[in-house]
Formats: structure tokens, sequence, C-alpha cells
């Protein structure tokens, strides 16, 4: 081999070439959340949100639904900010600051609970379809197609009215509205994922479907679901006191609960204002705080975003 | 065959080896051709007319540039193209079974442990989410009945083997914490795994800068010899070739244009496609300012192969016939040759590889 080019052949390979220590994908993720201040915002508003809905007794300066001011609720007025009760009265006589603690547990609870059973659905349905060939596939996604085609709100409702008013009701319809979106999404990622370099290379290997589709797949397609959960929990959030608005929530009356305190505030809307602007507040601010954490999040598992 | 694993007691492999060497062959590939293109579409045939044998131990090398075929060939051979929209005929029997004919289950339990296969880009061929212990144990176990601990055990042996240091600690690493020479380590460490007969490596030193690509050529060329392992060497680097293989099928545009033994093929290139390739590789020692020789034209123009050579538009040696009728492969002694008018004086004045 003299006029060909020669390869250099070291006999002793140089070793141990660069190593950038010690970051998996998700503690990456991780350190870039902690340095995006929305992230930290949502967070603040979120943790905020579950410890008020944890410790609701501790921090409720009276028991729920107590009522105990019931008499100083007229047909014209109710009482608002005063010492002893911070926001006022509600319009059943009951501490309005007390209410709306004890409220964040109800949306917490039906809220988390209901993303967490849409997601389960959705992501079985998502990896039947994006995992087990064509057929399966074609199956599956008609039926999360005849899903997506009912308004969720519709569906939510009709779910309610045949399962009748409970929370378990309130937690199957809002969990079916989300079920065809992480379906979609899981899918969605699951199949462009199969074209990749590494599914080909598992393949070459003699690796079997499921653990190509389970243990590599997978693992790379939930970035995006996650996100969307999070997101999700927002719109459930709002979706819980939607459904107590149109009457549609807990049918216990002792619960206390936002959007049935805005059903209540509607009729005094004009001479208390309060009453409905605190529960919408509250709607409000804690559904921002699960879509700020969830763009964050989307941005710090973004592979553009990585370095 | 439970302890001839890689660094296992070597002396039942030797056995082995020195008794099927002389033996029939490996793989032989039969009249491979590959269409693309869905039913009732025009199809494109990207492999035409493949035939190509190799032994035990033997290595082999594909050349080409891109789009000669030489990577649909070698995902021919794995069974590893796509169910729909893709034709493929001919055979290709491996210790005398007919792998196009075979189940997928069968293929499933052939990849990977009678054969396996090397990627371009080591950037993408590892699971970015799953640690590289991991993805080297599994493939151990998805084709032995071993435990965890030992796959595990194996997979830091394998490490060692192609020579990545601290294989303990690295187990636990992921892929992007590794430098590309390193992945492709790894990737060699992953297919040899379960000490396959055939190793298939699609131009596994491409995606790497020219320093690493020398150190993964001499593990590659290493632990290929301490196993026995046959290699098809599928490259456009005439450089890997001769440094590497036993014989050499060059191919263009889908078909085997030369077949030789690396030696006479490097000294004496007789299809004019070789020939440029041969005396477009930059020397060391010409003079300084001495522009490249590419071939000239692009791998664009090209003829189909129904209506005459591929090569014609190209070539420097083209008569009328050329562009009339497709030549065909005339073997003679060791080689083989598809031209109406090859070469006769040696372009690079006799080079010996």
């Amino acid at each position: 081999m003299t006029t060909t080019p020669q390869i250099i052949s070291p006999s002793n390979p140089v070793l141990g070439v660069d190593v950038e220590h010690g970051t998996s994908l998700w503690r990456g993720a991780w350190r870039r959340l902690r340095r995006n201040p929305v992230a930290i915002l949502g967070a603040f508003l979120v943790l905020a949100f579950v410890l008020v809905a944890i410790f609701a007794e501790a921090l409720a300066p009276y028991a729920a639904n107590s009522r105990e001011w019931a008499s100083e609720v007229t047909l014209t007025s109710v009482p608002g900010p005063r010492d002893g009760n911070l926001l006022g009265i509600d319009r059943y006589g009951s501490d309005l600051y007390s209410q709306l603690l004890y409220g964040a547990r109800q949306s917490l609870v039906i809220g988390v609970v209901s993303t967490l059973l849409g997601l389960t659905v959705g992501a079985v349905l998502g990896v039947l379809a994006g995992g087990l060939g064509a057929k399966v596939d074609m199956v599956v996604m008609r039926i999360v197609d005849i899903l997506l085609s009912i308004p969720s709100l519709l569906l939510a409702v009709s779910i309610v009215a045949v399962l009748g008013q409970n929370r378990y009701a309130v937690m199957i319809a809002i969990a079916s509205a989300q079920v065809p979106v992480f379906a979609r999404l899981l899918r969605g990622t699951m199949l462009s994922q199969a074209k990749s370099d590494y599914v080909l290379a598992a393949t070459s290997l003699g690796l079997r479907r499921r653990t190509i589709v389970m243990g590599h797949v997978l693992p790379n397609s939930l970035g995006p679901t996650i996100v969307q959960a999070t997101l999700n929990l927002s719109t459930a959030v709002i979706e819980v006191a939607a459904l107590s608005f149109l009457g549609l929530g807990e049918s216990d009356p002792a619960v206390a609960e936002w959007g049935r305190m805005l059903v209540a505030a509607q009729d005094r809307f004009a001479s208390s204002p309060q009453l409905a602007l605190w529960p919408g507040l509250a709607i409000a601010v804690s559904a921002l705080g699960f879509t700020l954490l969830g763009e964050a999040l989307r941005e710090a598992l973004d592979p553009k975003g990585r370095r | 065959m439970t302890d001839d694993i890689i660094g296992g007691p070597g002396v039942h492999r030797d056995d082995v080896l020195h008794r099927d060497l002389s033996a029939e062959a490996l793989l032989t590939v039969r009249d491979l051709r590959v269409e693309f293109g869905k039913k009732g579409q025009r199809t494109t045939t990207a492999v035409d007319e493949v035939s190509f044998e190799i032994s035990r131990g033997e290595h082999l090398g594909i050349v080409g540039e891109s789009g000669s075929g030489k990577s649909v060939t070698s995902l021919a051979v794995m069974g590893l193209l796509p169910a729909s929209g893709v034709r493929v005929s001919g055979q290709v029997l491996f210790d005398g079974e007919d792998l196009l004919a075979a189940s997928d289950k069968r293929m499933r339990s052939v990849r990977g442990r009678d054969i396996a296969m090397i990627f371009q880009d080591p950037m993408t061929s590892l699971n970015p989410v799953v640690g590289i212990g991991t993805q080297i144990s599994e493939v151990i176990r998805s084709h032995r009945d071993v435990s965890k601990s030992e796959a595990s055990e194996r997979a830091v042996e394998l490490l060692r083997k192609v020579a990545i240091p601290d294989p303990g600690r690295r187990m636990k690493e992921y892929p992007h914490q590794l430098s590309g020479g390193m992945r492709q380590r790894v990737l060699i460490a992953i297919a040899l795994a379960n000490e396959p007969q055939l190793l298939i490596a699609d131009e596994p030193t491409t995606a790497l800068d020219v320093t690493i690509q020398a150190q993964i050529l001499e593990i590659l060329k290493q632990v290929v010899a301490d196993t026995g392992t046959a290699l098809i060497m599928i490259t456009h680097d005439l450089g890997v070739v001769a440094g590497l293989c036993d014989s050499v099928h060059v191919m263009y545009q889908g078909r085997v244009v030369e077949s030789a033994e690396r030696r006479p093929l490097f000294a004496d290139p007789r299809h004019p496609y070789t020939g440029g390739l041969l005396a477009s590789v930059p020397r060391l020692d010409s003079p300084r300012g001495q522009p490249l020789k590419p071939i000239p034209g692009s791998p664009t123009d090209v003829l189909p192969w129904t209506q005459g050579c591929a090569f014609a538009p190209r070539c420097a040696n083209r008569i009328d016939k050329c562009v009339e009728k497709a030549p065909t492969l005339e073997t003679e002694g060791q080689r083989a040759l598809r031209c109406f008018n090859p070469l006769t004086a040696s372009p690079v004045g006799g080079a010996t590889p």
C-alpha cells in the first residue's frame, strides 16, 4: 500500500475522549427549568395552590360552610371585607376567604385525578395505536376520532348526566374529554420516533417489538405528553368550575367549590361583585400556574433548547 | 456456546474458525434486486443483479458512492427494508437458509445473534434516554438466557474489548455523555455482543473525524479478528478497503461493476469507474499544489441500466456500444467486470495495496 493513502493505525488508540459530565436528559431539563423565571413563577403558583388545598383546615379561620353570619345576608347586600372576615361573607353567610381555601381542595383533587385518568387511558390508547402497527392504529384512532368529534364540554355534560351528579362522574367526564388529546399526541410522537435510527439499530439487533416499543420508543416519546398533562391540569381546573357552574358538579352543598361560588354570586353581582371576583381570580390564577409551568417544561424539554 | 463469548475461553472458537474457513460460503447473495415504489406507480430499481459470497472470517468490501445501492443491499440482507412499497427478489442464503423467505420471528433471532450491523451515524443510532449499559445487556438478554448481572458483567467486558476506559462507570452513562468515537465503540460492542458470525458495517467511520476513523477501524479490525467474525464493510472510502478487506465489490447505480481480490483491484483496476475512484484519492506523495482528480460529472448523470451502461455519461472510455446496450457482468478467473471497453494500463501506475 504505497500509493493509496495510508490509514494511520495507532496500536494504542488515544483513550478517554471528551466527556461532558453528569447529566441525563431529564436532569438537563431540570437545570434549564430552574433557571427559567416563568417556570419559577408557575411552580410557585402551583405549589401555593397545592399547599392551600392540603392545609385548608389549618389555613382557614372558620369551618367550611359555617353559615355563621347567615342572618346578615339580605336580599340587597352581602357584607364585604371587615374585621374577622378578610374578604367578607359569602352569599350563604359563611366566611368567603375560608370558602375559597376549601374550594382549592375540590378543584385540585378533581383536576389532578381526572387528568391522571385521562393521561392513563389516553397513553394506553396512544401506545396501542403507535406501537402495534397500522391495523390497530386504524381502529384505535377511529375510536379517538369519535371521542374528539364531540365538543369536550358537551361530552362532559352528557357523561355527568348519565352517571349522576357526584365527584366521580365529574372526574370521568373531564378525563374522557382529555383522552383523545393524550392518545393522539403520544401516537404521533411514537410514530415519528419509530422512524429514527436507534429504532432501526434496535431492530437490526433482533430485539422484540415489545421491547423496542416499551423500552425505546415510549421513553423517547413521553416528553411532549408530560408537558401536555401539565397544561391540561389548567383546563381541568377550569372545567371543574365550569361543570359546577352549570349545576353538574359535586352535589353535596356542604362542599365548597369555586364554580358553585360563581353561580351563587350571579344574582348578587351588581351589589356585591367581590362574590364573583375572588373565586374567579382563584380559578384564573391556579390555571395560570399550571399553564406557565407546562410551557416552561415544554421549553426545557425542547431539543432545540438543549446545549 | 454459552461460555463462548468474547474474551471467554478462545480454544473452542478457534476450532470452529479453522474448520469452517475452508467450508462453503457463510453468506451467498444471488441476483438480489430491490425495487422501490408503491403498487401501480413507477418503480425505481435501487439494487439489481447483485451477487456475492462471503466465507467465514472473510472481510469483504462493498464500495460505491452515495446512491449506488450499497446500504440498500445491506438492509435487504438484514431484512430491514420496510414491508410496503419495496420489492425484494433474489436469494440471500445464510448458512444455506434463504433469509428472504424466512419468517419475521426467524429473522428476529438471526438479527443480532448470527448477523449484526453497525450503522453510519453513532450520534443517532443509540437511544438517547437509555443508559448504554442497559442498551448492551438488553441485546445480550434478548438472545441468550442469562441473568441481568451476567449480562451486565459481559457488557463491561465488551466495553473493555472496544477500548473504552473505565467501562464500569460508562455503563451508567447516557449516549450524550460520550463523544462520537466512544459511541461508535459502544455500537461495535453492541453489535458483537452475541458473537455474530457476520458483521455488516455500513460506513462505520463516515460520520467521525479522520483521527477517530483510524482508531475505530483499528478496533473493528481487532475485535473481528479476535472472534473470527466475517465482515462486510460498506464504504465509499477506498482507504478503508485497502486496510481491511480481502475482496472488493465496486457498485455503481445499484449494480456491481467490478469485483476482485483487493490487491489485483488496486494494482490493476479494469472498470473505468474503479480507475476513477482510485485516481481521485488524494495522495501524500503527489507534488504540492497538484489538483485532485475527480470523476467528471455527478452521480446524477446516469443512463438507466436498461438502456446502456449507467456510467457511460461520465466515462472517458465510452464507446458507442456503451449507450446502446447494458454490459453484463463477465467473470474471468477471480475477477468479474461489467464493461465493454475496460481500462488496460493502470491509471495510478501499478498501485499495490
